[in-house]
């Protein structure tokens, strides 16, 4: 009776913790030996028992990184889209969100379906012809076919909706209205303004999202030279003689970023990742 | 103050034109890189065509891009091994994330947001990133985890010491692999799905439950189960959609061919193939539209298996 109930109040919570906190290491364990691996050779990478503490081979990874592949030119490359998607999604967004949420007019409804009825489109299906489009359009090794095609995303609208719906009243923008301000006035001068949180929100996803996009400059990056940063790493990748430690480095360098904005920003991102599935 | 007839700007946009304005990047947007190309797939679908030989020499060929991949033994493995893959990641997902939000949601205070965030940090990660981090671990001569494993066995008693595995190079390890991959980098997204749906769970009918002798394990199954059931319907369904769709890690870990005997392609990364590296885009459209009637159908399949039947009102 004694031990059932030691097993049960004290041993059981504490077997919980030691399982969640085992688990919490198999979650980061990778990423810490990313980071450990990106200032060791690729000798050393391989010694037998493997490095388990930092080295100082940083600077000799990096070297290689850059000679392989123009590493610097790729993170520009990601940098510039990533930053060009995010202006460029804030604004169509936030537009459709607040059209959405405060006007009422016609086929309102059915452009609502069709918004949130894209979102059941499964990219594969439409990987060929976009290419194709692509390829028409000319925008083949160019930029904008990474930031423009998705930049009015159901996702971004829905949240933007949502936001508006909830935290900014209708009278507000009446009020704006009958005082005589112009209807760009009031989307310029007091919808993105109060809607700034949300553009926060929206923003860090897209940021992230266009920063980790393999499959998009997959299908339209065609030379090198306009690789962005996954693309360019993979490129490393062979089936002999991959230099594991400059691969690290340039992968650690790619991953580097995402984790600040997430230790800054984990609340805000984790709740914006799934208000989809909550609300 | 508005006088519409006699106003200088007459281009001014008034509260009637506005929505229409809002919404037109999303109409062109949708238009050129939605609709466009979603129908142009199923036309392709029913040609033939070798993009390298120019537009005109595209082929009305009727359904034989789908008898082709119905025939297709590569197309029956690819989709044998997606169904695998989503099967062996997706169910972990869920068995491990249920219990696993429940906990933290019940025990964690303090370091709850720790918690979820390192659970939830491979979700934001890139794949290519996380590709080659695994790539380097599972290695056969060196890789951590065979050293790991290896390290188990000779310390265990009942342990044997064996051959390291060649994970990513020998067929039956190949898609094991990929599964765990999966499996870590979505288990904290579903983790936090479940996490949200417990907030929602009214404290009162736990403390009922409580006054009424019903034990810890009882009040999962009959209060927290129960309730989180449509969160389950919802996280299974994108589990099922994404895992169907499975490309990157596959693509990425197999170095783009799908390993030893196509051991690691899935049916998305078979129709990439079948268009950019063999050329036929008819057949790779052809593809494309079955992986999506595969996709639809199970969507159904759970829908029906978890909605109440008969319209219970």
């Amino acid at each position: 009776m004694k031990t059932s109930r030691f097993f049960k109040d004290r041993l059981s919570p504490i077997a919980a913790y030691l399982l969640v906190g085992l688990g919490a290491v198999v979650m980061l364990a990778p990423f810490y030996f990313m980071f450990v691996f990106a200032t060791h050779s690729r000798t050393e990478i391989f010694n037998l028992p493997p490095p388990l503490l930092p080295g100082n081979d940083w600077a000799f990874n990096l070297a290689i990184l850059t000679d392989k592949i123009p590493f610097w030119k790729s993170l520009g490359w990601s940098l510039y889209v990533a930053l060009a998607s995010t202006a460029l999604t804030l604004v169509f967004c936030s537009m459709g969100g607040y059209a959405f949420a405060m006007f009422e007019f016609k086929f309102k409804k059915s452009l609502f379906l069709l918004v949130m009825g894209t979102m059941l489109i499964p990219s594969f299906l439409s990987m060929i012809p976009t290419f194709m489009v692509m390829d028409a359009l000319g925008w083949i090794d160019q930029p904008r076919a990474l930031y423009i095609p998705g930049a009015a995303s159901a996702f971004g609208i829905f949240l933007m909706r949502q936001f508006i719906s909830a935290s900014i009243p209708k009278d507000l923008i009446e009020a704006a209205r009958m005082d005589g301000c112009s209807e760009l006035g009031i989307y310029a001068r007091i919808v993105l303004p109060l809607l700034q949180p949300a553009l926060g929100t929206l923003g860090l996803i897209t940021f992230i999202a266009s920063w980790n996009n393999f499959i998009g400059p997959l299908i339209v990056m065609r030379s090198p030279e306009m690789y962005t940063l996954p693309l360019a790493l993979r490129s490393m990748q062979s089936p002999v003689n991959t230099e594991w430690g400059a691969l690290m480095t340039g992968s650690a360098i790619a991953t580097l970023p995402l984790l600040v904005l997430f230790v800054l920003s984990s609340r805000r991102l984790i709740d914006g990742l799934t208000t989809g599935a909550v609300k | 103050m508005k006088t519409p007839s006699t106003s200088p700007h007459r281009w001014r946009l008034t509260a009637d034109t506005v929505p229409y304005v809002l919404l037109a990047p999303f109409v062109i947007l949708f238009l050129v890189f939605g609709l466009f190309p979603l129908g142009f797939s199923l036309f392709l679908a029913f040609q033939s065509w070798e993009p390298s030989a120019g537009l005109n020499t595209m082929k009305f060929v009727g359904w034989e891009n789908f008898a082709f991949a119905l025939e297709d033994e590569w197309f029956w493995k690819s989709l044998r091994n997606t169904a695998w893959l989503a099967l062996v990641s997706g169910v972990p997902q869920h068995l491990v994330s249920i219990p696993l939000a429940c906990f933290i949601h019940n025990a964690f205070k303090r370091w709850r947001n720790a918690v979820i965030g390192a659970y939830f940090l491979p979700y934001i990660t890139s794949t290519v990133a996380i590709a080659m981090m695994f790539s380097s671990l599972f290695s056969t001569d060196y890789g951590l985890i065979n050293q790991g494993l290896m390290a188990l066995q000779a310390w265990l008693p009942w342990g044997t010491p064996q051959a390291p595995t060649d994970w990513l190079g020998q067929a039956e390890n190949i898609k094991p692999a990929i599964a765990f991959v999966v499996f870590w980098r979505y288990v904290g997204f579903n983790t936090v799905l479940y996490l949200a749906a417990l907030q929602t769970i009214p404290k009162d009918l736990y403390e009922a439950a409580t006054m009424d002798g019903a034990n810890a394990w009882k009040q999962f199954f009959y209060i927290t189960l129960p309730s989180l059931k449509p969160m389950i319907f919802f996280g299974i369904t994108l589990t099922i959609i994404g895992g169907l769709q499975l490309f990157e890690e596959p693509f990425i870990l197999t170095g783009g061919r799908g390993g030893t005997d196509q051991a690691g392609m899935t049916t998305a990364m078979y129709m990439y193939r079948t268009a950019f590296e063999f050329n036929d885009f008819g057949t790779a459209s052809a593809l494309s539209w079955l992986l999506f009637v595969v996709v639809a159908l199970l969507t159904w399949i759970t829908n029906r298996a978890f909605k109440p039947r008969g319209g219970g009102a």
